[in-house]
């Protein structure tokens, strides 16, 4: 009990770090954390697949861009208002993720990975195929009146920032809990030994279905949200590049912790910000930091704090 | 006869592309008996248990739970119905607290009330004897305390049916005597399917033994009679007049 009463405070105490930061940062900083918060969801989503399943899916890629255009198309051709067409965001990932899963857990392992990058690449192919609608490349700027809730405008930065501070609160402090559930443990020990796991009458297979399409679910949210807030929509986030970010972000900050996502995020957006401001190399830069951090600290960095010093790190 | 037997199985029979591991076993376990099932390395005994369980997929014949034919059931669901099952090579959480590798079997049968959990999983730990240890990783256990958490994990359950795959195997041998006081603790409580290659636990253990040998039913019947049985020694010594 005592366990979870930390982890509470933990996770009230990032939430209430990142509010305070708002106010106190400098403009471009302050700008910088609706993004980084948002690509945070998206990493907090895969998280729950690859940290806290054991299952590595090399096509998350998918799901953020199922999130982002359910949002931008209905919103760009059906003029949907926000709040329908960010609804329609997360049931088209949550739908795509059920109908992959269910396919793709039929694998395990290198083979899951690959059948995983294999659906992506169709997602990503699909989407340069309808660009009479998709605008593919190029993508397209989600029209003002959808990034308006009612009388608030979403393109201010206070609104934005809160925007997504909502909605990384929410997901931050859901996923902790469903971990904390039976369900969570339970995914959790199917990462840890999928056979025990089994002989001890749980049913893996459909633990492992859900878990996808809660993980696809909050990828979608990630991906709506983030062609509400930065008012573009394109196919760039549909490519594999976007289903490797969020395994390094993970890696980085931390695979099966809850603050680990936000962490990794936090790290690498600054570290390229950071090295591509003296060099144009910065890649260079940002790939020797994650070879030090492999070496040194290959659970991460949260997962490094909870070996060292908080074992109750959630 | 249904009331008797918890457990029965007719006809089954493995075949590995051509070879057959197991052949028309015909099996009954009489309700809250310890019966061991005993055999020469290669007899099969492995195979059937996984049959039984689910683990391994039967080639033909039928399992029968409480009268209930269960052939086509997964795994999981038979373990839901009430059949425990411990690894031959120990299978635990490694990487979790003795506490959590209990309380996922507990946990099952409970529901989501951490607190019944958290009772549950205290008292088995107590009942096989490594309580000091709930917070240690699994991993970190002796081999010995890691197969008495297998049977926590199985006594967690409240199984009807509780199948032990070679558990004294790599015990010391005052282990192995705290184990068999174990046993015969249980054996009012739930009907034990021990599968054991030591002797001496066979004998001081169990109420009913079956003899496997190359995949078939060799003899059934009270240690006693097991140990008078001419068939029986020579499958184990090899003696010609069999």
């Amino acid at each position: 009990m005592k366990d979870a009463a930390k982890s509470n405070a933990l996770h009230f105490g990032v939430l209430a770090t990142l509010l305070v930061l708002f106010f106190v940062l400098p403009p471009y900083h302050a700008g910088n954390l609706s993004r980084i918060m948002v690509l945070a969801i998206y990493a907090m989503g895969f998280n729950l697949v690859f940290g806290y399943t054991g299952l590595l899916s090399l096509g998350h890629a998918m799901f953020f861009a199922a999130g982002m255009y359910g949002f931008g198309l209905t919103a760009n051709l059906a003029g949907w208002p926000v709040v329908p067409a960010f609804a329609t965001g997360i049931v088209c990932a949550a739908a795509l993720a059920a109908v992959v899963a269910a396919l793709a857990l039929r694998t395990a392992g290198v083979s899951f990975m690959i059948v995983t990058l294999m659906f992506a690449q169709t997602a990503y192919l699909v989407v340069l195929y309808f660009g009479e609608y998709t605008r593919g490349d190029e993508g397209f700027v989600v029209q003002k009146a959808a990034r308006m809730i009612g009388e608030i405008d979403l393109t201010t930065d206070t609104a934005r920032f809160f925007a997504a501070y909502i909605l990384f609160a929410i997901c931050f402090l859901g996923l902790a809990r469903v971990i904390q559930s039976r369900f969570g443990r339970t995914l959790v020990a199917i990462r840890e030994n999928e056979e025990r796991t089994r002989m001890l009458g749980y049913d893996a297979q459909r633990h492992k279905l859900y878990a996808m399409i809660l993980s696809g679910a909050v990828s979608g949210v990630a991906g709506a949200a983030y062609a509400m807030l930065f008012g573009y929509v394109g196919a760039t986030f549909a490519s594999v590049q976007y289903s490797i970010f969020p395994l390094l972000w993970v890696l980085l900050g931390g695979a099966g912790t809850t603050i680990g996502p936000l962490i990794g995020v936090l790290f690498m957006f600054y570290l390229i910000d950071f090295s591509s401001s003296f060099t144009n190399a910065y890649m260079l830069i940002a790939g020797v930091a994650l070879v030090l951090l492999t070496l040194f600290a290959p659970h991460g960095l949260a997962g490094l704090v909870r070996r060292k010093v908080f074992a109750w790190l959630p | 006869m249904a009331a008797m037997n918890i457990l029965e199985t007719r006809g089954l029979t493995k075949t590995y592309a051509g070879l057959k591991a197991n052949t028309d076993i015909n099996f009954v376990l009489a309700r809250g008996k310890v019966t061991a099932l005993i055999g020469p390395n290669g007899a099969g005994k492995s195979t059937f248990v996984g049959m039984v369980s689910g683990r391994t997929p039967a080639t033909s014949g039928k399992v029968f739970f409480e009268g209930r034919d269960i052939s086509a059931l997964p795994a999981h669901k038979r373990i839901q119905l009430g059949l425990a099952y411990t690894f031959q090579i120990t299978s635990i959480f490694p990487g979790l607290t003795l506490h959590e590798n209990v309380a996922l079997a507990a946990r099952r049968i409970l529901g989501g009330d951490p607190a019944k959990t958290d009772a549950k999983v205290r008292y088995v730990l107590e009942r096989v004897g490594i309580d000091d240890r709930a917070d240690q990783i699994a991993g970190d256990l002796s081999y010995g305390h890691q197969r008495l958490l297998e049977i926590a994990m199985g006594l967690a359950q409240e199984p009807k049916i509780f199948i032990l795959d070679e558990p004294t195997q790599g015990l010391a041998e005052s282990e192995v005597q705290d184990f068999i006081k174990l046993i015969r603790d249980l054996a009012g409580e739930t009907t034990i399917l021990l599968i054991e290659h030591n002797m001496k636990v066979v004998m001081a253990a169990a109420d009913h033994i079956t003899v496997l040998d190359q995949g078939m039913v060799l003899a059934n019947g009270t240690p006693g009679e097991i140990h008078a049985n001419p068939a029986v020694q020579a499958a184990y010594l090899g003696t010609a007049d069999a």
